[in-house]
């Protein structure tokens, strides 16, 4: 009864096009935002601020680019974690190389490079489509991971590649806390998200999808398909590339170009599917489960150790990690191929009629 | 045939067009002419080559010889952006429609090349971008109404039924306010109160908005009641080209569809 | 020159390891158009068990033979769970699953055997061949000509079980056309279980091959995606293509690494081939032996 829309009446098209038409929708984001912009930062703990919050939103935010690119322009994409590479080590040159270099400025500067880099891979996306274009992404996976290594520029010469991040300020507030990372990531990422619920809402989203589901009629009805593509690589490239960035200078700290393997592109994948492909929204419940996932296993392995009073070997729980991603993988895709986002939907849907399903 | 709007001048004129695919000839020498706000029809047996026609006319295909002469403007070949730009606006024998978007959202994608502001304004939903959605978003409700299809504003296209899909399909080209309209079998499977309300739509689109009609149709009933004038193909090549009824008496068609054996 | 020729041929046979792998994904893509990108995971899974068990003492024709058997159930196993319920699904949706089925493959074997490497032994010495050194200079190895005989054979054994039997006609049949195959009575899912199965069995080959070239490991599965380059140039359907891609990548590779490497500071392995198969794309789309495609609308 609660979730209604009855009543609700439209008498514009513009209060119809609103990003959340309905008010229970518009009550529900305002909370959730007072929750994680003055609850959690008062009151969550140092240890889910800095090792689960803040890299949730990080890779929420990497979901959301591969799903700009996958889920809604439908180009596959394996090479996601190359571009938040491109973005970690150039925030941290332009940090490094231009004195006063404001931090979100570096953001900037890294996720406008992971986009250069991201058109450069997408220019072969115009010729070919689908599985080969796949298989494309992996060379801009393997080439940036090997440009990192073996170019001493990128990590200002360090051995073996490794970078610190820099302290970071903002108008003199200095940023090292967890509640301040975690505030910084928080804001980056919000204003990120409703630009891409923006943009997927209006010209480009559509011609994106339009690419997407029936390519032959998108050009039909005008749609340029070189521009639209390579938009399409460039925007998304440019969210995992200010990722990239925030994961290096958020999360992690201390960098090294093997933080950025292949692995770590699967695993932003498996987040884009488990949470929906084309929903912002999925970006973000994929991530959610996937972060909180090994948490959970490893919680349950504990109680396990507990109750049998044995010691299973970290090598028995991560490979059973392993298998259990790639079984879920596998069940949603055959289950529920839009993933969680879809099942929240039907769930909204059920609510809405509820207590008369019929 | 009563129409609003008299017809014109030359719109379309297709000159001496071939198109193979390796060895086969789609299109063999084929040549024609629309005239402004006329209903123009090709009709043929199958394999005769109607569907590339269109599509040498939207620049899907790029046809081995020939011109194509759109509002004054010779072409080698089309491109089917350029086209697009020109006016000439596309339905598909198989629909095409973009399945994971709904109803609004695809006929919202056939205005794409109306919409001005950049992406930055659509992702900042700065004044621009939101005043052309608004302004499009009026423009595209009057062909949801004129097409009867408001009820399923919001539904992804994919749960639709066949008939109205292709009703879709239709507001989606409509949405580009086009110049030329080029139909590839409205009508195909639909039952018979399907296909009146079809030609009825087709008729309203010609008479109301002015626009040229090139259709693709099997049906013969349909073909002579709306169109003004046909053109017969056959193994690629035109064999007639007249009013219905001067075609149907035309004694080279009457043999394509009943099958005289070629010498 | 001499050491040129040496490179190259060592690239050659290097490159039949790729085919190796390559010819297992172009059989599964070819009957049901699945792109297995777990391909690389079967052939670390194969040679893991084959070597597990030789470890623990058993007759190397027994392990073979259990391992051939292990190979074909699971092979079967996979298409019967992963990829029949994922039936008419777009093809990037099959590619996922695979990646899916990549970890769980990994997983599984690791969970299974223990993940640290292990040595493989056939037999069949990793050692240059004795006059070719002695008179040319060249060094050739054995193992690596030996590799190069059983892809042959294996080339040879599927263009006769494809082009010669019965299942064969209905295994091209199916690959042509899954719709049609079934109007005229194929059996759609026996022949996909076949095909899983062959394709495990050419796994296992491959684990083997590789499995004594660099150990049996982890980083196999990477090694294993090679086979993709391979893939692009040869077109996903053409087993003579995965032969010749193969080839192609293996000496380019190899040569780069050694002419090119030493200027732009080495370990150009790791993605020479894939930036090859890139440009290569561009010039033609769909591949050395790959039908061009036409959009029908």
């Amino acid at each position: 009864m609660l979730y209604r829309e009855a009543g609700q009446f439209k008498s514009t098209y513009a209060q119809d096009q609103q990003i959340f038409p309905i008010l229970q929708d518009r009550i529900g984001m305002a909370v959730l935002l007072v929750i994680a912009f003055v609850a959690v930062p008062l009151f969550g703990d140092q240890y889910w601020l800095s090792a689960i919050l803040t890299p949730f939103l990080v890779l929420a935010l990497a979901t959301l680019g591969l799903n700009i690119l996958t889920g809604y322009a439908g180009q596959l994409s394996l090479g996601t974690a190359a571009f938040m590479a491109v973005g970690a080590f150039m925030a941290y040159n332009a940090m490094l190389r231009i004195p006063h270099m404001p931090i979100l400025g570096a953001f900037a500067i890294g996720g406008l490079c992971a986009a250069a880099v991201g058109l450069v891979f997408g220019l072969p996306s115009l010729r070919i489509k689908g599985l080969y274009l796949a298989v494309a992404t992996l060379a801009c996976q393997f080439f940036v991971l090997w440009a990192i290594n073996r170019i001493g520029w990128f990590s200002n010469h360090s051995s073996s590649g490794v970078i610190t991040a820099q302290r970071m300020e903002i108008l003199g507030y200095p940023i090292d806390t967890p509640a301040a990372k975690y505030l910084l990531t928080l804001s980056v990422v919000a204003v990120m998200a409703l630009a891409a619920k923006n943009l997927m809402r209006s010209e480009t989203g559509h011609a994106f999808m339009a690419v997407r589901d029936m390519d032959v009629a998108a050009s039909v009805i005008g749609i340029p398909m070189m521009k639209t593509k390579l938009l399409a690589f460039a925007i998304s490239s440019f969210y995992c590339g200010v990722a990239g960035a925030m994961y290096a200078f958020c999360y992690l700290g201390t960098v090294e170009p093997e933080a950025f393997v292949l692995d770590l592109s699967f695993r932003v994948l498996f987040m884009m599917i488990i949470g929906g492909a084309g929903s912002i929204l999925g970006s973000f419940l994929g991530a959610g489960f996937i972060t909180l996932f090994p948490i959970f296993l490893n919680l349950a392995s504990k109680s396990l150790e507990n109750a049998l009073g044995i010691e299973l070997s970290h090598a028995l729980v991560s490979n059973t990690e392993a298998v259990i991603f790639g079984a879920l993988i596998i069940f949603f895709l055959i289950v529920e191929p839009y993933g969680l986002a879809r099942l929240w939907q039907i769930g909204k849907e059920k609510l809405r009629l509820w207590p008369f399903p019929h | 045939m009563d129409r609003g709007r008299p017809v014109g001048e030359v719109l379309l004129s297709v000159e001496g067009v071939s198109l193979a695919f390796g060895g086969v000839k789609a299109l063999n020498g084929v040549s024609f002419d629309v005239y402004q706000h006329e209903v123009r029809a090709i009709i043929g047996p199958n394999g005769a080559g109607k569907s590339s026609m269109l599509n040498v006319l939207n620049g899907v295909y790029h046809p081995n010889q020939g011109t194509i002469r759109f509002r004054g403007e010779e072409f080698r070949d089309m491109d089917s952006h350029h086209a697009a730009k020109l006016g000439i606006a596309r339905t598909f024998q198989n629909i095409a429609l973009f399945k994971g978007m709904t109803v609004l959202d695809n006929v919202m994608t056939g205005r794409n090349l109306k919409i001005r502001c950049t992406f930055l304004e659509q992702a900042l939903w700065l004044g621009r971008a939101r005043r052309e959605e608004l302004e499009h978003r009026h423009a595209v409700e009057e062909i949801i109404d004129f097409l009867e299809i408001q009820h399923i504003r919001k539904t992804p296209v994919g749960r639709l039924p066949y008939g109205l899909q292709k009703r879709v399909e239709l507001a989606r080209a409509l949405a580009a306010e086009p110049v030329m309209l080029l139909l590839d079998e409205p009508m195909a499977g639909m039952n018979l109160e399907e296909k009146q309300d079809m030609c009825r739509f087709i008729l309203d689109v010609n008479d109301h908005y002015g626009t040229t009609i090139v259709l693709i149709e099997h049906d013969m009933g349909v073909v002579m009641d709306i169109s003004d004038r046909v053109v017969v193909l056959d193994y690629g090549r035109k064999i007639a080209d007249g009013t219905p009824t001067e075609v149907r008496g035309d004694q080279k068609v009457i043999d394509a569809y009943l099958g005289v054996a070629h010498a | 020159m001499n050491f040129f020729i040496e490179v190259f041929v060592g690239g050659l046979l290097a490159g039949v390891m790729y085919s190796l792998v390559a010819l297992g994904f172009v059989i599964i893509f070819k009957a049901s158009g699945v792109f297995n990108f777990a391909q690389g995971s079967l052939v670390f899974f194969a040679a893991l068990t084959f070597v597990s068990l030789l470890e623990r003492g058993w007759n190397i024709w027994l392990a073979l033979a259990v391992t051939l058997v292990a190979m074909v159930v699971l092979g079967m196993l996979i298409e019967r769970t992963v990829l029949r319920p994922l039936v008419n699904q777009p093809p990037i949706t099959l590619l996922m699953a695979t990646i899916g089925l990549t970890f769980v493959l990994e997983g599984v074997s690791q969970l299974m055997w223990g993940s640290q490497p292990h040595g493989l032994e056939l037999g069949i010495p990793d050692v240059p061949i004795e006059w070719l050194s002695d008179k040319w200079n060249i060094n050739v190895s054995q193992f690596d000509l030996f590799a190069a005989f059983v892809a042959g054979v294996l080339v040879a054994v599927l263009a006769v079980l494809t082009q010669k039997t019965r299942i064969g006609r209905a295994l091209r049949a199916v690959a042509d056309d899954h719709q049609a195959a079934l109007a005229v009575g194929i059996p759609l899912q026996h022949i996909w279980a076949i095909v899983w199965a062959v394709a495990g069995f050419v796994a296992l080959v491959a684990g083997l091959m590789w499995g004594v070239r660099n150990g049996v490991q982890y980083a196999l599965t990477f090694t294993a995606l090679k086979a993709l380059p391979v893939l692009i140039l040869g077109g996903f359907e053409s087993i003579a293509g995965a032969i010749v891609g193969g080839l192609i990548i293996g000496a380019s590779e190899k040569l780069a690494e050694v002419y090119l490497g030493p200027y732009v500071g080495g370990g150009i392995e790791s993605w020479f081939a894939y930036v090859v198969a890139l440009l290569f794309l561009l010039v033609r789309p769909e591949g050395l032996f790959g039908e061009k495609i036409i959009d029908r609308v």
